[in-house]
């Protein structure tokens, strides 16, 4: 057996765990620098080791059970919930070699493994016997449940322009042209919907904090809270990575700059994508919850069929089915 | 027929929105509020009693600590009532010297309401720039009295300190500045949709209703009532100086945060005008060493950020008051809450609230 095969992954999983921890870094400077402040600037030069003092400053907090939780399921559901986010880290693939494993249905796989995180979700917020953990979980599965449906149904599109679930097929299919350019109207829908999977401002009623406190999380302290705080990041870093490959051509070059290597021209499509994320993140107020939930099956349900249709009819009109 | 129950949610005193130690006791049904039962007192300080044994200046710092966020508007009923029931002769410079103070103090209240507006929203930037500008108008105040927040500004007879070297042209650099800066916030803030739908058509409240609630200041007009103590009582030297009194059409949230962006402007103008015609001058009346307050009563009221602030007076000729009552706007304001959320959606809670812009310091009293 090769070693490499072993190591790689392990190697892989490191640089990502990086990356992820210094994705948290960045989201915090970026919205310094929108607000006019300098971010965190005190541990380490420029602030490089403040996600790691972070880290272990919770693994030093003392791990309170409050007394009337569910204790076995209140130890679960963090795990429940960071298991899956990690997990579909499996199926992305960074470049044409960087990939942990190359799945025939790997966008399916996806997002049937991101939604299992709302169970650990919903289980943790009712084994904490809390009621604003019970208001925020409930609230984070009525939303996570809703814009699933536009989501997977945005990407049907590019489903049935490439005819493959396996995401490596879909980044090489975009070599002529990026699927943001057929699919826009998929993308915007896709972004949206994304945000509001990922828990984010507009979006982020799960653990609005001016009127649930902390939502699901509330009762969690140390590590515990860490799982779930990692989770949403790892879901971050994932969710923009998908981004990337569904719609972004992977880590295909632009103008033929075949000369920078791939996963550079990954990490560049990908930071663009966080970015975004971080600056809507500081720019928006929250939705309210019954918004939130008519936005996404009177807006964005119907937009997101009649884009499947639309790409039906192009897939038929032959001056146009060149680009599908 | 699934059995429901009513959910008994406690809201308070430590929960991030109820800007202090406000407790909310809340019944619900779903997302629905059946009840509200707001608990106050948790920041009761006892300034009324505790004034009945202090001397009228000793009063002063106590009056800081009611409304935090406008200390001036504070210290100015207290002394102003002390005045009038002594029949003192203020310089002008002094009056001007307090109206400028009072004003800014008004704009860096407003910016305090519009930042954690937003933050209770769930915007977090508009927070960030408010309180840079406010920031300024507190270094100002830090430059003049050598305080922050508890300034312990004005006298009996005038005012404490006169203005450093230019200081003045550093508080015209900011008017003009900050009229500039209201059009990025409304860039920033007044045309977003999130914000517009949370806001618009929440929290409304008649005419009468307010009137019955004894509702003042932007909390009163919003609903279309033109009254505003510096015109209707035209204390200190407002009378001299053109401003506006913003109302508001529907008395909904969204016109709350118009007509503060408004009043923001006013007092600007205001200042503006002071700052043309202000001159040197002395900036203590003659006041004797001890201050022995006529026996009588007397009521004033003044126009702070949150409303009608009163005081009440009485004294029995010694140089302490026998009773000193504060009509705390922000107490009267709080009163309508229940009437407010009752049938509303529990996530509209946190939008009504802080619409009516309570400080708890004014509310305990």
């Amino acid at each position: 057996m090769d070693v490499f095969f072993y190591l790689g992954p392990i190697i892989l999983m490191l640089l990502l765990l990086g990356f992820v921890t210094y994705a948290i870094l960045f989201e915090r400077k970026v919205i310094g620098w929108i607000q006019n402040r300098p971010g965190p600037n005190q541990v380490g030069p420029w602030g490089l080791f403040q996600t790691i003092a972070d880290v272990l400053k919770l693994l030093l907090k003392e791990d309170v059970v409050p007394g009337k939780a569910d204790r076995s399921l209140f130890k679960l559901a963090p795990i429940i919930a960071f298991v899956p986010a990690f997990a579909i880290l499996a199926v992305i693939p960074f470049t044409e070699t960087w990939q942990f494993g190359d799945f025939a249905v790997g966008l399916l796989y996806y997002i049937a493994i991101s939604s299992i995180t709302i169970i650990g979700i919903l289980t943790g917020a009712w084994a904490s016997n809390n009621k604003y953990s019970l208001l925020g979980g409930m609230r984070s599965a009525a939303q996570m449940i809703s814009y699933e449906i536009p989501l997977v149904l945005s990407v049907v599109g590019i489903v049935m322009t490439t005819g493959s679930l396996d995401l490596n097929d879909i980044v090489l299919a975009q070599k002529k042209v990026w699927f943001i350019v057929p699919q826009f109207l998929a993308f915007l829908i896709f972004l949206i919907a994304s945000l509001a999977e990922l828990n984010r401002t507009p979006f982020d009623l799960p653990e609005a904090e001016s009127e649930l406190v902390a939502g699901y999380h509330v009762e969690y302290t140390g590590f515990r809270f860490a799982f779930f705080m990692l989770a949403e990041y790892v879901y971050v870093f994932a969710m923009a990575s998908l981004t990337t490959c569904l719609f972004l051509g992977g880590w295909l070059p632009l103008f033929g700059l075949t000369m920078i290597p791939g996963i550079l021209w990954f990490l560049l499509k990908f930071s663009l994508v966080v970015f975004s994320l971080f600056w809507i993140r500081a720019t928006m107020p929250r939705l309210r919850v019954d918004q939130l939930m008519q936005f996404a099956w009177k807006v964005l349900l119907p937009l997101s069929l009649l884009n499947i249709f639309l790409t039906a009819i192009f897939k038929e009109i032959p001056v146009l089915s060149s680009f599908y | 027929m699934l059995r429901t129950e009513e959910m008994l949610l406690n809201m308070g005193p430590q929960h991030p929105s109820t800007h202090g130690v406000l407790r909310l006791v809340i019944k619900i049904d779903g997302e629905i509020i059946r009840e509200v039962d707001p608990v106050i007192g948790y920041l009761h300080r006892g300034t009324e009693k505790l004034a009945e044994d202090l001397t009228y200046t000793q009063i002063i710092p106590y009056t800081d600590r009611l409304d935090y966020v406008s200390a001036m508007t504070n210290n100015y009923a207290v002394v102003h009532a002390t005045e009038k029931l002594m029949g003192l002769e203020i310089p002008e410079r002094a009056e001007y010297l307090r109206m400028i103070t009072m004003e800014l103090n008004r704009v860096a209240s407003h910016l305090v309401w519009v930042g954690t507006y937003l933050l209770d929203l769930g915007a977090m930037s508009p927070f960030l720039y408010c309180f840079q500008d406010r920031e300024t108008i507190l270094n100002l105040f830090n430059e003049l009295c050598g305080a922050r927040l508890t300034y312990n500004y004005m006298r009996v007879g005038g005012v404490k300190w006169d203005a450093p070297d230019g200081w003045l042209q550093k508080v015209e650099e900011f008017v003009l500045y900050m009229q500039k800066e209201l059009a990025t916030y409304h860039d920033l803030i007044s045309g977003n949709d999130i914000f517009l739908q949370r806001t618009r058509g929440i929290g409304i409240y008649t005419k009468e209703q307010a009137l019955s609630y004894a509702l003042s200041g932007s909390n009163l007009r919003v609903t279309g009532v033109p009254w505003d103590l510096r015109q209707h009582q035209s204390y200190s030297l407002y009378h001299q100086f053109q401003f506006e009194i913003p109302i508001g059409e529907k008395g909904d949230v969204l016109d709350k945060y118009h007509l503060r962006m408004q009043e923001i402007a006013e007092s600007l103008k205001i200042v503006k005008q002071v700052l043309g015609v202000i001159k040197e001058g002395p900036i203590m009346g003659k006041v004797p060493k001890v201050l022995r307050v006529p026996e009588g009563e007397f009521y004033t009221g003044v126009e702070s950020p949150r409303g009608e602030l009163g005081c009440h007076i009485v004294s029995n000729g010694k140089n302490k008051p026998w009773r000193l009552k504060f009509r705390r706007p922000s107490f009267y304001n709080l009163q309508i809450l229940p009437d407010l959320l009752k049938g509303e959606n529990i996530s509209n809670l946190v939008a009504i609230l802080g619409g009516i812009d309570i400080i708890l310091g004014e509310v305990d009293g």
